[in-house]
């Protein structure tokens, strides 16, 4: 396959963007994403031109740093799947593909097709562990989830935090990404005693660096690991909850 | 997987020259200002030249078998791993000068129970 990439280069975070072109011959429709790039690459490099700058880690979809809007869609055409797991099969010789970085203000532009999703973090550490003493490995089955709880924390758990719902959403909102976080501790045993200060505390700052969620649902589309948009409603029924509880009360009871 | 000090030294003989060839025909693009990811990688290619002569020389030096490290110099008749206990009971700890590495040893003390040869007849 040959196909055509308009790719956005972009030197550093101030400096002025653009898109450049360039032809990729020879491409196997068994490649992935990553490799057609990888290989485009190789050959920047023999030509004496800067390499284009994406990120990279598993390619095997779990670690979320490989995301790019791939003509204008978050991981491109393929639902349920990040860039690294998209092959060049779902592409036709002779096509021209448009690729970018995340375009949203809490993701600034590192270099090249790199953002910055350090905004993410920032969440994490509001709320987003279990600091109690959950004890020594428990006994299996000696702390009863019900199948239905498991299944919905697991789910939850499978955000790898790449920031497509963020790049997908019209008003930049980190809703799926903060819910599916908040989700998978709030659902579980050990979650319960900081459940209610957990939500309070990952809502609110995320707030502080994401713009605000209108149930457009473009996230669970752009989603590769297809989290469900109900997870936002429980985001927001456990804050709303949050707010009507004494807390410190709660946590007592366990 | 097997060692010997014939491949060991070969390796040491032939490394060297692999690295001088990365050094001096590497090809870094890009600036100091910005992210420059073919840096990282160009350092970490040096860097694993660097561990690779080390894991030679450590593995020549442990005139040994011992756990992974199975030296084809000593096995016993029947194929097995010989520990060496006696002379190298003891962590090599490689000290980084620039030049060659130099060896500390730091001894292994067993105190309630004593290393035994492992059998699984
Ligand atoms: S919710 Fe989905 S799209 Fe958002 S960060 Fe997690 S895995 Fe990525
Ligand atoms: S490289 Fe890890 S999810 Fe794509």
């Amino acid at each position: 396959m040959n196909i055509t990439l308009q790719v956005w280069r972009q030197p550093g975070p101030s400096s002025p963007g653009g898109f450049a072109t360039y032809l990729v011959e020879d491409v196997s429709p068994d490649m992935s994403f990553l490799e057609m790039l990888d290989v485009l690459n190789e050959r920047l490099v023999l030509q004496g031109e800067e390499p284009i700058t994406f990120e990279s880690d598993c390619r095997e979809g779990i670690c979320g740093a490989c995301g790019v809007m791939i003509n204008g869609l978050p991981h491109g055409p393929q639902l349920g799947t990040a860039t690294c797991q998209l092959h060049m099969r779902k592409f036709s010789d002779g096509d021209t593909i448009t690729v970018e970085p995340w375009r949203a203000a809490a993701f600034p532009v590192v270099k090249d097709l790199m953002v910055d999703r350090s905004a993410f973090d920032r969440i994490i550490e509001a709320g987003g562990y279990i600091s109690v003493n959950t004890g020594s490995t428990p006994d299996a089955n000696e702390i009863p989830v019900p199948k239905p709880v498991a299944d919905t924390a697991f789910d939850a758990a499978a955000c790898i935090g790449c920031g497509a719902c963020v790049a997908a959403c019209p008003n930049g909102a980190a809703n799926l990404f903060t819910a599916a976080k908040v989700a998978h501790l709030n659902l579980l045993p050990q979650g319960q005693p900081e459940r209610w200060d957990r939500v309070v505390a990952m809502v609110d700052t995320m707030e502080e660096f994401f713009g605000s969620c209108t149930n457009h649902g473009e996230c669970e589309k752009a989603c590769p690991k297809s989290i469900s948009i109900d997870f936002i409603a429980m985001l927001n029924h456990d804050y709303v909850k949050a707010k009507f509880k004494n807390r410190r009360l709660v946590a007592q009871q366990g | 997987m097997s060692r010997s000090a014939e491949g060991l030294q070969k390796a040491l003989s032939e490394i060297p020259a692999l690295y001088e060839e990365f050094k001096t025909d590497v090809r870094v693009l890009g600036e100091n200002e910005s992210v420059n990811q073919s840096l990282e990688r160009a350092g970490r290619v040096d860097d694993f030249f660097q561990l690779g002569m080390l894991m030679c020389v450590d593995a020549l030096q442990r005139e040994e078998s011992c756990g992974a490290h199975f030296r084809e110099e000593y096995q016993t008749p029947e194929g097995e791993a010989l520990r060496r206990d006696d002379e190298f009971s003891y962590v090599s700890a490689w000290e980084w000068t620039g030049e060659e590495p130099v060896l500390h040893r730091e001894p292994l003390e067993f105190e309630f129970v004593t290393p035994t040869t492992r059998s699984y007849k």
